[in-house]
């Protein structure tokens, strides 16, 4: 039986099948391998989180540790009334669990007043700190971070920012150290107690400047950015710190 | 359709070893006097960005390796079942198949190298060394000898990036493998004399290593060196 390899039907039939064959291959893959994936990210985020209260874990210690840290799990809304709050072990498909919101996810398809806004309670070395996650744009694509304060409700204790596409060199120095280390010890209140948030000012903030950090040199929309993200974000946690 | 295709290889050339003279060249061949990246000059993009570290580029040879002698075995099987006016967009459902699937199985046991290697996995689809041999050999060739083409040019794309990331690791953050081989106390910010040269991190050092393995391998084998 001879087949005529350059005909249109054999041509047809080949694709069909060879699409029809990867696509199956692939989606058992996608599907064999997602357990796993999930697990690293979950882990990656419980190391942010704890990189937030200057604690450094190796990202498969994360899960044990965040434990150790972790004590209350809250999600509170635009208005800052809190809406849930859940302690001890995750379970991945409780929505009201915190850690389960996917802030990123919301952010793109929400309105800001209309998202969950979570808050993790830590506790280290006696005293209690709050981390606070984010999310914002950047000149590429979307940046995040998490930014803890004290229990003063003021004090910035430790921040961790991370990039999806920055310029390497530029607006990607947010997640280098150089930048991460400006923020502990800055204020989001002013003296009177009023919300002013943390300024990332262009052509640097003086040493006195309590309430700002220097951005990124040839960073400028990345930087803005970050700034954007904590004035918006830390606004709402105020509302929420301010009813405690 | 594998077995049938080596028994074919028995029955056409029962006297032609393994490992005979021509097939080991199809493996040394790409290591030296035809590199995909110092003579061909393929690969190059890649070459550039994920060489900083040792590790990445392992790992991305790594990559390289599992795709090239996947998609060379599984386009010599198929070499007679493929239509000719279609066989280039074959080869790149095959070349992209593999690749989404060493991307998923990257995020799943070394994530950590795989944020790091970002879109350059993602990019190996495009990367000419794969398509050229696909097209160039593996379409036309049985497949033992696809795999061994398979192998060899992937061994000579994975030892130019394990070099130049050698020396980019070593100049630019004093490490092999991530781990620090110049003491911090050689630092001039603690009151040494050695300083890390920044520019090893940048890309344009991977090109100018490059540049300078390929000066070497023509100096040694002037046959090597194009009259114009």
């Amino acid at each position: 039986m001879a087949i005529n390899k350059d005909g249109n039907g054999y041509t047809f039939m080949f694709s069909i099948v060879m699409v029809a064959v990867v696509g199956v291959a692939l989606a058992f893959t996608s599907q064999t391998l997602k357990p796993l994936q999930q697990e690293n990210e979950k882990q990656e985020k419980m190391q942010n989180i704890l990189a937030a209260i200057n604690v450094a874990v190796e990202r498969e210690k994360a899960p044990d540790e965040f434990g150790k840290y972790v004590k209350q799990r809250i999600i509170i809304d635009y208005e800052g009334n809190q809406i849930s709050a859940t302690d001890g072990d995750i379970d991945p498909k409780n929505l009201e669990d915190a850690f389960n919101i996917d802030v990123k996810k919301e952010y793109k398809s929400i309105d800001k007043e209309e998202r969950n806004y979570p808050l993790f309670v830590c506790e280290k070395e006696g005293k209690q700190y709050y981390v606070a996650p984010m999310v914002g744009t950047g000149l590429w694509g979307p940046i995040w971070g998490f930014v803890s304060l004290q229990d003063d409700y003021n004090t910035v204790f430790g921040a961790t920012f991370d990039h999806k596409t920055e310029t390497p060199g530029l607006g990607a120095e947010i997640k280098e150290p150089m930048f991460e280390d400006q923020f502990p010890g800055k204020m989001i209140l002013d003296e009177g107690g009023n919300y002013v948030s943390i300024g990332v000012v262009k052509g640097g903030a003086g040493p006195d400047n309590k309430h700002g950090v220097d951005a990124i040199t040839g960073g400028t929309i990345t930087s803005d950015g970050v700034g954007e993200m904590l004035n918006r974000s830390l606004e709402t946690y105020y509302k929420y710190f301010n009813k405690q | 359709m594998s077995t049938e295709a080596t028994t074919e290889v028995k029955q056409k050339a029962p006297k032609e070893p393994l490992f005979s003279k021509k097939n080991k060249r199809l493996i040394t061949d790409p290591l030296t006097d035809s590199n995909p990246i110092t003579i061909q000059v393929l690969g190059i993009c890649s070459a550039l960005a994920i060489t900083v570290k040792v590790e990445n580029a392992f790992i991305m040879s790594l990559s390289v390796l599992a795709v090239m002698i996947g998609g060379n075995l599984i386009i010599s099987a198929l070499r007679n079942m493929i239509p000719g006016r279609v066989r280039i967009i074959v080869q790149l459902v095959v070349v992209a198949a593999l690749v989404i699937l060493v991307d998923q199985v990257l995020k799943a046991y070394v994530y950590d190298v795989s944020k790091q290697l970002s879109v350059f996995v993602g990019l190996i689809i495009t990367n000419c060394i794969i398509m050229g041999r696909l097209e160039a050999f593996a379409l036309g060739n049985k497949l033992w000898p696809s795999f061994l083409d398979a192998i060899g040019n992937a061994m000579g794309y994975a030892w130019i990036l394990l070099v130049v990331a050698f020396f980019r690791e070593f100049f630019g953050s004093g490490a092999i493998w991530g781990i620090q081989i110049i003491p911090d106390s050689w630092m001039v910010a603690n009151g040494g004399w050695y300083m890390h040269n920044n520019m090893m991190i940048l890309p344009p050092m991977a090109l100018v290593i490059v540049g300078i393995i390929i000066w070497i391998q023509r100096s040694r084998n002037k046959e090597l060196i194009e009259e114009h």
